[in-house]
């Protein structure tokens, strides 16, 4: 590290500086670092508009990946005041690296809709029509959080897929889907609104009983604790869940 | 490099005490290089869980895209060699008006970033693409298949063989294939019995260059072959996935990846070497 720190060290003194900033600057006021799965970054984006106008002086930057690469850059040390994952699964990774402070809050859940290419040239109706041999469907890794709730929705129904391919986040799924490779997808339900009619979305009952819980929390690592409480107050608050619903979030349980 | 070898060493030792005739002051930079790229693959190193890398490199399906990556990186280079040898003959012997700029866009995949190399790649041999449609014609689907993988690894792979056999060519010269030609050799014995043997180091080694640049393939392949165990999800790919819930199996299997390029690199090194003796 010393050796590369020579030859970037604008990079480490750029980075220096803007702690000391924080740690100096007063609570109301600063910037709030927010690292926040993928399928956020609409509503999350909106959200932190909202906090910037209720908090004058405070400026929210955003880091949206997968939430796996998320929890793998804050347990390496990337400097974040609040976590949002898109499954239990990736927040209890992060408690276990005593990255959270609290216990995180859900704030959200998610289900899964069949995307297809628009006006749905397949002509699916449901879920079983995935499994008609003719018809390629692309879905989710069961490593990832998507892919693991493709699987549940399969051995709730018996029905198996032979999906042509096994992609690694739902952003690729939708691609596939959207330039028209595959016949149909299956995606989360706020990927298909946010998509618009780039796809069609053929809803399913049998999406209901999987849902996905979006946890929320500060980190131990925060600059700014006060204003990472305070964006947590506000997506679990009332104008944040507004926005939550309106992308197609359904509310935490 | 020869200019700096003909200058007697004696004369030069005192300005490094290594014989290399270079001031000493060039060793501090080359040495910080050094280490800037081994010290990652150190730090991998000390990562791999050692007591359980030979189960995490068996896994059905760890084995499955190390066996798809051998094969796809094979067939890809089959392809390289037998296109892209006509082609640096093509640029390096032939003269014809626009020849700068076919050199140019035959290199595009080395400046252009591997995701839009897929992107185009669905435009062109996708469903819906320019060619899609005649293709499915013809029964030939290649959205997800092994060929669309091998066509992936082909087309980024393809100017490392070119650049690299071209420069051989234009090293080589034309001096023994005028020579032949005067004794009345046809042009295909001067290419088969003379250049083609005169260049094969630069051959061989731009076939380990596109084979090891078609092992590391990723983004074209993620973006227009997909990923599926067996068929479309290469060792990379497979890397990538598991990262998702298992590090250790993907540091394990990134393990794997690099001594493959390592032993291909060295094995073909020690022909290419050779041959130039």
């Amino acid at each position: 590290m010393a050796i590369l720190g020579v030859g970037c060290s604008s990079g480490g003194s750029t980075a220096a500086l803007s702690t000391s900033a924080g740690s100096a600057a007063p609570a109301a006021a600063g910037i709030l670092t927010v690292y926040a799965a993928a399928s956020l970054k609409a509503s999350f984006t909106e959200i932190g508009t909202i906090f910037q106008a209720e908090n004058p002086g405070s400026t929210v930057t955003f880091n949206f990946a997968g939430s796996s690469d998320l929890v793998t850059q804050l347990t390496a040390g990337a400097p974040a005041d609040v976590f949002a994952s898109a499954d239990a699964n990736n927040m209890t990774k992060a408690a276990t690296a005593n990255l959270v402070t609290g216990p995180p809050v859900n704030f959200a859940t998610n289900i899964l809709t069949i995307v297809t290419p628009p006006g749905n040239p397949s002509g699916i109706t449901g879920f079983a029509d995935l499994a008609t041999p003719d018809v390629s469907v692309v879905v989710c890794a069961p490593q990832v959080p998507c892919g693991a709730a493709v699987a549940s929705i399969e051995s709730n129904t018996g029905v198996s897929l032979t999906p042509v391919s096994e992609e690694n986040s739902v952003t690729d799924v939708l691609g596939k889907v959207s330039n028209g490779q595959a016949d149909a997808g299956l995606v989360y339900v706020t990927d298909a609104k946010n998509a618009g009619d780039k796809v069609t979305e053929v809803d399913f009952p049998e999406a209901a009983a999987v849902v996905n819980t979006y946890p929320i929390a500060t980190l131990t690592t925060a600059i700014q604790p006060a204003l990472a409480t305070k964006f947590v107050d506000l997506v679990t608050g009332q104008e944040g869940q507004q926005v939550l619903a309106a992308a197609g979030f359904k509310p935490a349980p | 490099m020869t200019t700096a070898k003909a200058v007697p060493a004696r004369v030069k030792r005192g300005w490094a005490g290594t014989g290399s005739g270079l001031p000493g002051w060039v060793f501090a930079p080359a040495v910080v290089g050094g280490v800037f790229i081994v010290l990652p693959l150190v730090a991998m190193l000390v990562r791999v869980q050692w007591s359980s890398f030979f189960e995490l490199i068996t896994s059905e399906s760890s084995v499955a895209a190390l066996w798809l990556s051998l094969k796809t990186s094979t067939a890809s280079t089959v392809l390289c060699v037998l296109l892209g040898t006509p082609m640096a003959l093509v640029l390096a012997r032939a003269r014809f008006p626009g020849l700068r700029l076919a050199r140019s866009l035959v290199l595009l995949p080395l400046v252009l970033p591997p995701v839009v190399g897929g992107i185009a790649l669905i435009y062109t041999y996708g469903r819906q693409g320019l060619l899609g449609g005649s293709l499915e014609f013809l029964g030939l689907r290649i959205a997800f298949s092994t060929t669309a993988v091998v066509i992936a690894q082909t087309f980024v792979a393809l100017p490392f063989l070119v650049l690299s056999l071209e420069g051989s060519l234009r090293t080589a010269g034309r001096r023994y294939e005028a020579v032949a030609a005067t004794l009345g050799a046809n042009p295909t014995t001067v290419l088969r019995r003379v250049t083609i043997p005169l260049v094969l180091p630069g051959l061989i080694s731009g076939a380990v260059l596109a084979f090891a640049r078609a092992l590391g393939e990723f983004g074209a392949t993620l973006t227009f072959a997909g990923s599926l165990q067996g068929t479309t999800r290469t060792l990379p790919l497979e890397i990538y996935l598991q990262r998702e819930t298992d590090p250790d199996a993907a540091v394990a299997l990134s393990l794997v990846l690099v001594v493959v390029a390592v032993l291909i690199v060295l094995a073909s090194r020690g022909k290419a070497s050779r041959g130039l003796l």
